[in-house]
């Protein structure tokens, strides 16, 4: 099975605090954290049993520039057998549209079975998954949590849908699916295994290997584009709300609504 | 913006899902005089009643229905809805499992925009719409312009749109199922699994009902359990709960239990102890229920309330079940 | 009378029986060694005169023995027993038939009678032992169903082959005696109620020729047993009677420490290794392989092993025990080797090896110095290689890669603590930035510096270190997670480069010595980093100022608690740090304490530290309840302890058990902070007053 796994370098919610800059106008980067988009390394996770299982290739795959590598490099360490940097100046503001089309470049330069993604990004929209199937005219489906191989033709999958349901289905390959976290269990990627592919070489693709129309992809071609980045009024310290426990309980259900648990 | 504006209408058993009415907020967010149409999908008896019970707020409905479409298949869906809608049209889709599955694919075989997870739309400036979004689990919000020249495909978060009042529409249905053709796909729908009980995820949870050792008693469980399933939440807790063997260990969050990353976190009788915060991830709006005015939940939570969550617990029940029987 | 014909028919006979036996037991303890010749390097000749100083006072003194009083007697008594006895069984084996049969024993006369009382108390001491077995099995050496099956009938088979060659050999004695009386040539003496006193007595009636039968048959079956024995001990626990000796001989010196990936590489060559930690049974060195043979399956470790007691798949005495049968089975001395199980997942599983805590409360009560920590740690290495790291651990791990701390909090943060607007006024912490210097260097490490409550230690620490006029800083946000735990939950390069980091910055700084309020930093520094400067834990600063006069400390002003201390096990037991803290308490005016039964080298593990705090483990209590309860038996209403890990884990226990109010939890740099005498009035030291002037 040859799978291509697509993959993302994020700002790690869980090591660092998202604040907006003096500017007002993005997230303060300075001191960020970056790392693989959670859901892509459980991707990866389930490319790699699977070819364990099946045999074949796990290919990785990212857009963007060379500070991108290290979510290469560490994959490659968890296990990955190839890696490829999609770079060019020209695919630089794309929207998701645009990194579909690079990708869909890429995955007509090879043959694969597989392309999987991660169900969204901290940082993106769940979308680059169903577009890229749409592109290549595979199938698709999202949220998914258990992959079988059935056959070299199709697998079984689980999907998440609403109240915890799974949802079975066979799909045909080739496919594309995007990966929902806690379909397995990663394995730990150590720093020695880091250290071992420091210095592997990871080769890079722009627009003209990849057969991508600059009118398609980059900045210009975005038809989605953030303003600004804000943050809504916040106090420090809870407010205490007060009043008989009556109105309490209405006020909460209130402020409840207005953030959408209710 | 004369752009059309569709809605995709989600249903299950002959009955239309509460986002049909959001929808029709969000699209009179677009154009305040537009007049959507609901798209509905479907088979048999029940794509019927779905359309019919629409025809109240929509002016106009189109009924998608074939055979294959008896179970929502989003490839075949897709492929019908291609059919039918009219080039740069504006499609609302909802933001859960099964919009995330159609919408993104329909827009590029619809050569339109796609925004996904949009929680309030600001309006149209030109030819962009300007909307809402978060970043990072909602630690940030943005706003984000789309060029809508050639239409839009927006995924709305389920429960960010205040469904309006309107006058009765008094709607039209349109057959538009001859138009679709026959239907093939890729994936094929086999069954749906249901859980075991207690195979919950917390860590994939919005809205969390957290205990702490303030329940006292694995009797009083039943509260949390209570306002829970009345908030369409799930319950969750802290170690010395799962210590005291009355909820299982996938139920804990904390450093060594689970992360979560909630939208809303309700902190009831939990004092806060940096091993416990230390699982709950993003910035959930948290409120925190404690009868101790010094407990340290105070310092991190959005709005504390002082009280015996034994007492406050049900009369918070009461009241939302109460909220939800108006709003029916 | 025997003709010496029928004679010579005997001694060839027991000869051949002696070379047979002496053969197989060459070839026995051949196959039990190659194993160890395909184990990992262990370099354990140096400092032989350390070696041998250990040795005597384990070894031939069996020091640790008398930690169980009546276990311990009566293994001193048989120790002994075969020690005195070995001189006379050489003798025996090689002469006691060469002679004429019937002539006076060849050993000296004092040397007889120690001997033959040797004999007795032996026999006494087996008996004893066997009876308790039978009648009062005591609990330690039940075999918990997981295990699989106990080894009573062989354990009782031992002791009565035993018992049989003390009679034999004093029947031999008792039966010559007898002889010679009849034949009324000299007889030798025979000590008043020994055993061959007793046995002559017994036969003083029996005629001459059965006298004789008796005294060949005595010989025969002493020979046959004592050879028995020696081919038999190696098939299971009693070849500690052999490997002992070699076991306590090359036993590790450094406590504290953790063996290195491979003994003879260096860091900087740790590339090129290709595995890391035990994944197969040859991972281990060839001591670890002397430790699986030396065991004897006593139950000492494991029924001071906190894991244990608190139901995690964790016991020591069986991480040994099921490793000797594997190697039984895959090294077995006759037959070909079976290669079923696999050792992790196989004989090990997963969460066996992570629920160690690394006290050392099983390294410290093993009289034959079996080695627990270095081995869990390999084992760790291993699954770590391969990627199997349970998911709280990875997180935590992450963190620290990225952010150098457990938590994922921002390094510049680290020093906030410090900034706290109380505490500021009051004291100022010099940060070592580059642009300010010090003497002393107060290393916090992650837990003090990010965890709110914990913070408050590390403000006491602070003022305390103020008001004694110690010229101090920290580092700030260059300080690093020491990383010791990430080291002992076998993520060797992580640790490396944590370490690495704090030896620069600490070097850099320029300080001449360390103090932390954290004992896991302190084992750190002082044994895991190399090249820094001495390093103090708080408490042994303050007991030394104080006893200078440095530090002045009020009295407990009519507050009726009653203290108990903790001891922290890298304060404790693994650095032997138990009187100072002690001291410091002794100090305080009017305070009152007491010591809980277990205490100092027997003190039991509040639950873990470090990378401990983000394991998810399966048990059935807290150790930190059970240690609660220990507090509250001998009467303490105030637990105080010198760890911050401790801290949590204390007062997590104190809320679970529902102590809340009887109990509470104070570190002994808050209770030193709050005592202190101030020539300047501050603002009230923060801590848990309230609950303990409700007290008063």
């Amino acid at each position: 099975m040859e799978i291509l796994v697509c993959a993302r370098r994020v700002p790690d919610t869980s090591e660092n605090e998202i604040q907006l800059n003096p500017a007002g106008n993005d997230i303060e980067r300075d001191d960020l954290v970056y790392s693989i988009n959670e859901p892509d390394n459980y991707a990866v996770e389930e490319a790699l049993q699977i070819v364990a299982k099946a045999g074949g290739n796990v290919t990785v795959a990212t857009v963007g520039g060379e500070e991108d590598e290290e979510i290469l490099r560490r994959e490659m360490a968890m296990g990955a057998n190839k890696a490829v940097l999609l770079s060019d100046e020209v695919f630089c503001g794309s929207d998701g549209r645009g990194i579909a089309t690079i990708l869909k470049g890429f995955v007509q330069k090879g043959n694969y079975d597989l392309v999987l993604t991660g169900v969204q990004a901290e940082d993106a929209g769940a979308q680059v998954g169903g577009m890229l199937a749409a592109m290549l005219d595979y199938a698709f489906a999202s949220l998914v949590n258990s992959i079988e191989v059935l056959d070299g033709k199709k697998l079984k999958i689980s999907c998440e849908v609403e109240g915890g349901n799974k949802e079975i289905s066979e799909i045909d390959l080739p496919c594309v699916l995007s990966i929902q976290t806690g379909i397995n269990e990663p394995r730990y990627v150590g720093m020695r295994g880091i250290r071992q592919v420091a210095s592997l070489e990871i080769p890079t693709y722009g627009a003209s290997d990849l057969g991508v129309d600059k009118a398609d992809v980059g900045e210009a071609a975005a038809k989605v584009k953030r303003d600004n980045y804000f943050v809504p009024a916040l106090g420090k310290g809870a407010e205490i709300l007060g009043g008989s426990s009556e109105e309490i309980a209405a006020k909460l259900i209130e402020l409840m609504k207005a953030k959408g648990g209710l | 913006m004369t752009a059309r504006i569709f809605a995709y209408i989600v249903h299950k058993a002959g009955v239309a899902d509460d986002s049909a009415a959001e929808l029709l907020a969000a699209a009179k967010k677009i154009n305040s005089t537009a007049s959507p149409t609901a798209v509905v999908t479907g088979w048999g008896a029940e794509v019927d009643a779905v359309c019919d019970s629409l025809r109240s707020s929509y002016s106009e409905v189109w009924k998608v229905a074939n055979e294959s479409l008896a179970y929502p298949n989003a490839e075949l869906i897709r492929k019908a809805l291609v059919k039918v809608l009219p080039q740069g049209s504006t499609v609302l889709v909802p933001h859960n499992h099964f919009g995330i599955d159609l919408a993104p694919g329909l827009s590029i075989k619809l050569n339109t925009a796609f925004v996904s997870d949009v929680l309030g739309i600001d309006g149209i400036e030109s030819s962009f719409l300007k909307v809402v979004r978060q970043e990072f689990g909602g630690q940030v919000s943005t706003h984000v312009r789309c060029d809508v020249s050639s239409g839009v495909v927006i995924n709305l978060r389920p429960g960010a749109f205040k469904p309006i009042e309107c006058a009765p529409a008094g709607g039209v249905v349109v057959d538009k199922s001859g138009e679709v053709g026959a239907l093939v796909a890729g994936r094929r729908y086999v069954e749906t699994v249901v859980p075991e009980a207690g195979d919950v995820d917390i860590s994939k949870e919005p809205v969390l009902v957290s205990i702490g050792r303030g329940i006292q008693e694995k009797d009083n469980l039943s509260i949390a359990q209570e306002l829970a399933a009345a908030m369409g939440a799930v319950v969750s807790c802290s170690r010395p709960v799962v210590d005291a063997k009355w909820l299982p260990k996938s139920r804990q969050v904390g450093s060594s239990g689970q992360t979560v990353k909630p939208k809303i976190y309700l902190a009831c009788g939990i004092s806060g102890s940096f091993q416990h915060l230390a699982g709950v991830k993003g910035s959930p709006f948290i409120v925190a229920i404690n009868k101790n005015p010094r407990a340290p939940i105070f310092q991190v939570a959005d709005v504390g309330i002082i009280a015996d969550i034994l007492e406050f617990l049900p009369e918070l029940t009461n009241k939302i079940r109460e909220t939800k029987q108006v709003s029916v | 009378m025997i003709t010496p014909a029928q004679a010579s028919w005997w001694i060839t006979l027991c000869l051949v029986i002696q070379f047979l036996g002496i053969a197989c037991f060459v070839f026995i303890v051949t196959k039990r060694i190659a194993p160890l010749i395909r184990a990992e390097h262990d370099f354990r000749l140096d400092r032989p005169w350390l070696r041998a100083q250990m040795l005597l006072k384990f070894w031939f003194g069996q020091w640790k023995h008398p930690r169980y009083r009546v276990a311990g007697t009566l293994h001193l008594f048989i120790f002994a027993g075969f020690l005195i006895l070995s001189t006379r069984a050489f003798y025996l084996l090689m002469f006691g038939l060469a002679d004429d049969l019937a002539a006076p024993s060849t050993t000296g006369g004092i040397y007889d009678i120690v001997a033959d009382y040797a004999a007795t108390i032996v026999f006494l001491a087996v008996s004893a032992a066997a009876v308790r077995r039978v009648f009062f099995k005591p609990a330690r050496y039940a075999v918990p169903e997981r295990y699989g099956k106990g080894h009573p009938v062989d354990a009782i088979f031992l002791l009565a082959l035993i018992a049989i060659l003390m009679v034999s050999e004093s029947l031999f004695e008792a039966s010559r005696t007898a002889i010679q009386i009849q034949q009324g040539a000299t007889a030798d003496f025979l000590p008043l109620l020994s055993l061959p006193w007793i046995l002559k007595d017994v036969l003083g009636s029996a005629s001459l020729a059965s006298l004789w039968k008796l005294h060949l048959v005595a010989y025969f079956v002493d020979v046959l047993t004592f050879y028995f024995l020696l081919c038999y001990r190696p098939f299971g626990i009693q070849f500690h009677v052999e490997t002992s000796l070699f076991n306590v001989f090359f036993a590790k010196l450094d406590r504290g420490t953790v063996k290195p990936v491979r003994w003879g590489v260096n860091d900087e060559r740790l590339d090129q290794v290709k595995s890391f930690g035990i994944k197969k049974f040859e991972d281990f060195t060839w001591k670890h392989m002397l430790d699986f043979y030396s065991c004897a399956d006593c139950g000492r470790c494991s029924d001071n092993c906190p894991a244990s007691a608190v139901g995690r798949p964790l016991s020591p005495r069986f991480l040994t025990i099921k490793a000797r049968d594997y190697a039984f089975e895959h090294f077995p001395v006759f037959g070909k080797s079976s290669n079923s199980h696999a050792l992790i997942g196989g004989i090990y599983s997963d969460d066996e090896i992570w629920s160690c805590t690394t006290c050392g409360a099983c390294e410290e009560e093993c009289p034959l110095m079996v080695e627990y920590i270095d081995k869990i740690v390999d084992l760790r290495r291993g699954l770590v290689d391969d990627g199997k790291v349970p998911k709280s651990i990875q997180k935590a791990l992450k963190a620290l890669e990225s952010r150098g701390n457990p938590y994922g909090k921002m390094e510049k943060k680290r020093g906030d603590w410090a900034k706290e607007k109380e505490f500021q006024q009051s004291c100022t912490v010099k940060v070592l930035d580059g642009k300010s210097s010090a003497k002393t260097l107060y290393f916090v490490d992650s837990i003090s510096s990010y965890d709110d409550r914990i913070q408050a230690i590390g403000r006491a620490t602070a003022r305390i270190l103020s008001a004694a006029g110690e010229d101090f800083a920290i580092l700030g946000a260059a300080e690093k997670d020491s990383a010791h735990d990430v080291r002992r939950f076998g993520e060797e390069m992580l640790f490396q480069a944590l370490r690495d980091h704090n030896v620069d910055a600490i070097k850099t700084s320029g300080v001449s010595r360390i103090v932390t309020s954290d004992p896991h930093a302190y084992n750190a520094l002082k044994h895991d980093y190399k090249d820094v400067p001495p390093v103090e834990h708080i408490g042994q600063f303050i007991a030394r100022e104080t006893k200078a006069g440095t530090l002045k400390l009020n009295d407990v002003q009519g507050s009726s608690n009653v203290y108990a201390y903790h001891d922290p096990c890298y304060l404790g037991r693994h650095n032997q740090v138990y009187d100072d803290p002690r001291a410091v308490l002794d100090a305080i005016p009017g305070l009152k304490r007491v010591e809980m039964s277990r205490c100092r080298d027997r003190s039991f593990c509040c639950g873990g530290g470090g990378l401990m705090l983000f394991y998810e483990p399966q048990e059935e209590e807290r150790m930190g309840v059970k240690r609660v309860r220990m507090a509250a038996e001998v009467g303490a209403n105030v637990i105080v302890t010198a760890c911050p890990f401790c801290m949590v884990n204390i007062e997590d226990a104190i809320k679970v058990s529902g102590m809340e109010g009887k109990m509470t939890a104070i570190d002994l740099a808050e209770l030193v902070d709050q005592h202190l005498v101030r020539e300047v009035p501050q603002p009230e030291a923060k801590g848990n007053e309230e609950l303990i002037h409700a007290h008063a």
